[in-house]
């Protein structure tokens, strides 16, 4: 469990993460999205400790990561790949680091085991490939057998192969009952791990749902409809739950709870001929998108802005 | 109310997690990951073997050259004419000491040029156990490699300049004083570059500063007035460590002591000084 609280951090005038709330649930994997400089990585560094916030404060598992009493047994972090000595070899960096917690050899040999290093444990880290890299910054996260595992951006650069093998490796994770909080500017990976997204941009929260949430929120399910007698559909299909846009004059609709064959049905019904019936399918990529330049182009979203962007977003599609 | 629906408040938030070995981070743990840390890089071995090196050969081959001259009749450097045969086999100090201290440096430094200082505070968060442990550790090697070399350089050494002027033995007064304070010298100054990495968190930086007080600040007070420099020359870091290992002291040198006490205090203040920036900067 991750607590975030008005999490702040500025560096001289500019805000690099603007206060944050957000809570990371146990059992499953959050996603933590953002464009490339929307302050994911300053976040994950201000979990472990590593920065210490303008403002705010985040705590795991209901105290600061500092205060735990073998922190590796709370989080385990891969923040970047390149958290390691090149001189040392894989087995002796995790043996290292086991060492400040009285972590057994044994539980080295499994991490190394479990990351498939066996045939390089021996090998100066430096020479390592990124993937290699990767699962030795993976092995050191697991290494105290944590309760919450946290990645930064795990699958950047990595070749098909490894980004297949990180995408099991989160999900098992979390089937194993762990916090897992992973953080991606590509949201495609993300659809396919994660259950729960935080969405950053510039410092703030955007978003804090999951992955239909955020679909439904970005009018995933919206249906265009045109007809004959636009005014008179727009009453027969009002109700609750049903929302409904379009502009005086146009013989277009655009309505969101209700579904394309529920609307053909009632327009059937009512003998109003229908030119135009289909469901506009918003990708997670293009919801996400829109957000995040929301959030970039227009300070202080506002909902005429978020609709004509769904509208651009949907001529263009 | 039905058990069913109470079920999905009463399960746990977190996975059962019971039975889960119990650790916890230790200052004797944080000393040995750091002594594990040291003893696996191929630099250590390396730099020691130098420092080691530099401390017999200079030394050795300072004392043949006296031994040398003085066989032939030649005219004498003025700096050898009073040489004994500590001063002369503790002469490969002053080249000990910079690889030690840059030694001290990289163990500090090395861990933020190379991006291990994120892997080390994530395992060790409150911080400023890393940074004794890491003093301890290098503190411990240097004295032993240091001691080492004093002692050897002047087991060969004196056996050299035996029969000369400058002979001197391990009985002798004031002789195992000067090789124990020569290898604390060592240590020290080992301790320093440590401080000095984690206080500069570069590699050149850290480097550039140990060499500079080392031996050009000692040039430049020596461009100050006599005056001045009788009353500032003698609490320099180097200079405060030639008088703890000298035999002899001079009008305006420091008794050993207070040698050891001056270059403590210095090397205090340099870990004081990472110790601030290390509790109180972001990796």
């Amino acid at each position: 469990m991750i607590e975030a609280q008005q999490l702040t951090k500025r560096y001289g005038e500019k805000t690099a993460v603007d206060r944050l709330d957000f809570t990371v649930k146990p059992g499953t994997v959050t996603g933590f999205l953002g464009p490339n400089g929307a302050g994911k990585s300053t976040t994950m560094r201000m979990i472990v400790g590593l920065d210490a916030p303008s403002a705010g404060s985040v705590t795991v598992n209901g105290r600061r990561y500092a205060e735990h009493a073998a922190p590796l047994q709370e989080v385990g972090a891969l923040l970047e790949a390149k958290s390691i000595h090149p001189g040392r070899s894989a087995f002796n960096h995790l043996n290292t680091l086991a060492l400040t917690h009285g972590i057994p050899r044994r539980r080295v040999d499994e991490v190394i085991e479990m990351t498939g290093l066996q045939q390089v444990a021996k090998k100066r880290a430096g020479a390592f490939s990124l993937g290699m890299g990767q699962r030795l910054g993976i092995a050191a996260a697991l290494l105290g057998d944590p309760a919450t595992i946290m990645l930064d951006e795990p699958v950047n650069g990595l070749d098909p192969e490894g980004v297949l093998w990180i995408r099991n490796l989160l999900i098992g994770l979390a089937d194993d009952g762990r916090t897992v909080f992973v953080s991606s500017h590509l949201m495609s990976e993300m659809a396919l791990v994660a259950d729960h997204l935080i969405i950053v941009g510039r410092g703030r929260l955007l978003a804090d749902t999951t992955v239909e949430g955020l679909i439904r929120q970005s009018g995933g399910d919206t249906v265009k409809v045109a007809s004959s007698d636009p005014a008179r559909l727009r009453e027969l299909l009002a109700g609750p739950g049903v929302e409904i846009t379009g502009r005086s004059g146009s013989e277009e609709l655009e309505v969101t709870g209700l579904a394309a064959r529920a609307i053909g049905l009632k327009a059937a019904e009512h003998n109003i001929a229908l030119f135009e019936l289909h469901t506009k399918a918003v990708s997670l990529e293009e919801a996400f998108m829109e957000l995040t330049r929301d959030a970039v182009e227009y300070h202080g979203t506002t909902t005429t802005a978020a609709v004509e962007a769904a509208e651009t977003v949907g001529s263009a599609a | 109310m039905s058990t069913a629906t109470a079920t999905p408040t009463d399960a746990p938030a977190a996975p059962e997690r019971a039975g889960r070995p119990a650790y916890k981070v230790t200052a004797a743990r944080v000393l040995r990951s750091e002594w594990a840390k040291f003893w696996s890089l191929r630099s250590s071995w390396i730099t020691l073997t130098l420092a080691l090196f530099f401390v017999l050969a200079f030394g050795l081959i300072r004392a043949w050259r006296f031994k040398a001259n003085l066989d032939a009749g030649q005219h004498m450097d003025p700096d050898m004419l009073g040489a004994n045969a500590v001063s002369l086999t503790l002469f490969g100090l002053n080249f000990g000491q910079l690889a030690l201290g840059v030694l001290g440096v990289l163990v500090a430094a090395g861990e933020y040029s190379t991006g291990m200082i994120r892997s080390t505070l994530a395992a060790v968060p409150r911080r400023l156990p890393v940074l004794w442990a890491k003093a301890v550790v290098f503190g411990v090697v240097a004295l032993v490699v240091g001691t080492v070399g004093a002692f050897v350089a002047f087991g060969f050494g004196s056996g050299i300049v035996s029969g000369t002027r400058a002979a001197l033995t391990f009985s002798d007064a004031g002789v195992l004083r000067s090789l124990f304070m020569a290898g604390l010298y060592l240590a020290l100054i080992g301790v320093c570059g440590v401080a000095l990495g984690a206080l500069l968190r570069s590699v050149a930086g850290g480097i550039a500063i140990l060499v500079g007080v080392l031996m050009l600040v000692p040039g430049l007070v020596s461009l100050l007035p006599t005056s001045w420099q009788n009353n500032v020359s003698q609490y320099l870091p180097s200079h405060a460590g030639d008088s703890m290992y000298a035999l002899h002291q001079d009008a305006h040198t420091l008794a050993p002591g207070t040698g050891l006490l001056v270059l403590a205090l210095w090397t205090a203040l340099a870990l004081a000084g990472a110790a601030y920036r290390l509790k109180r900067t972001d990796a």
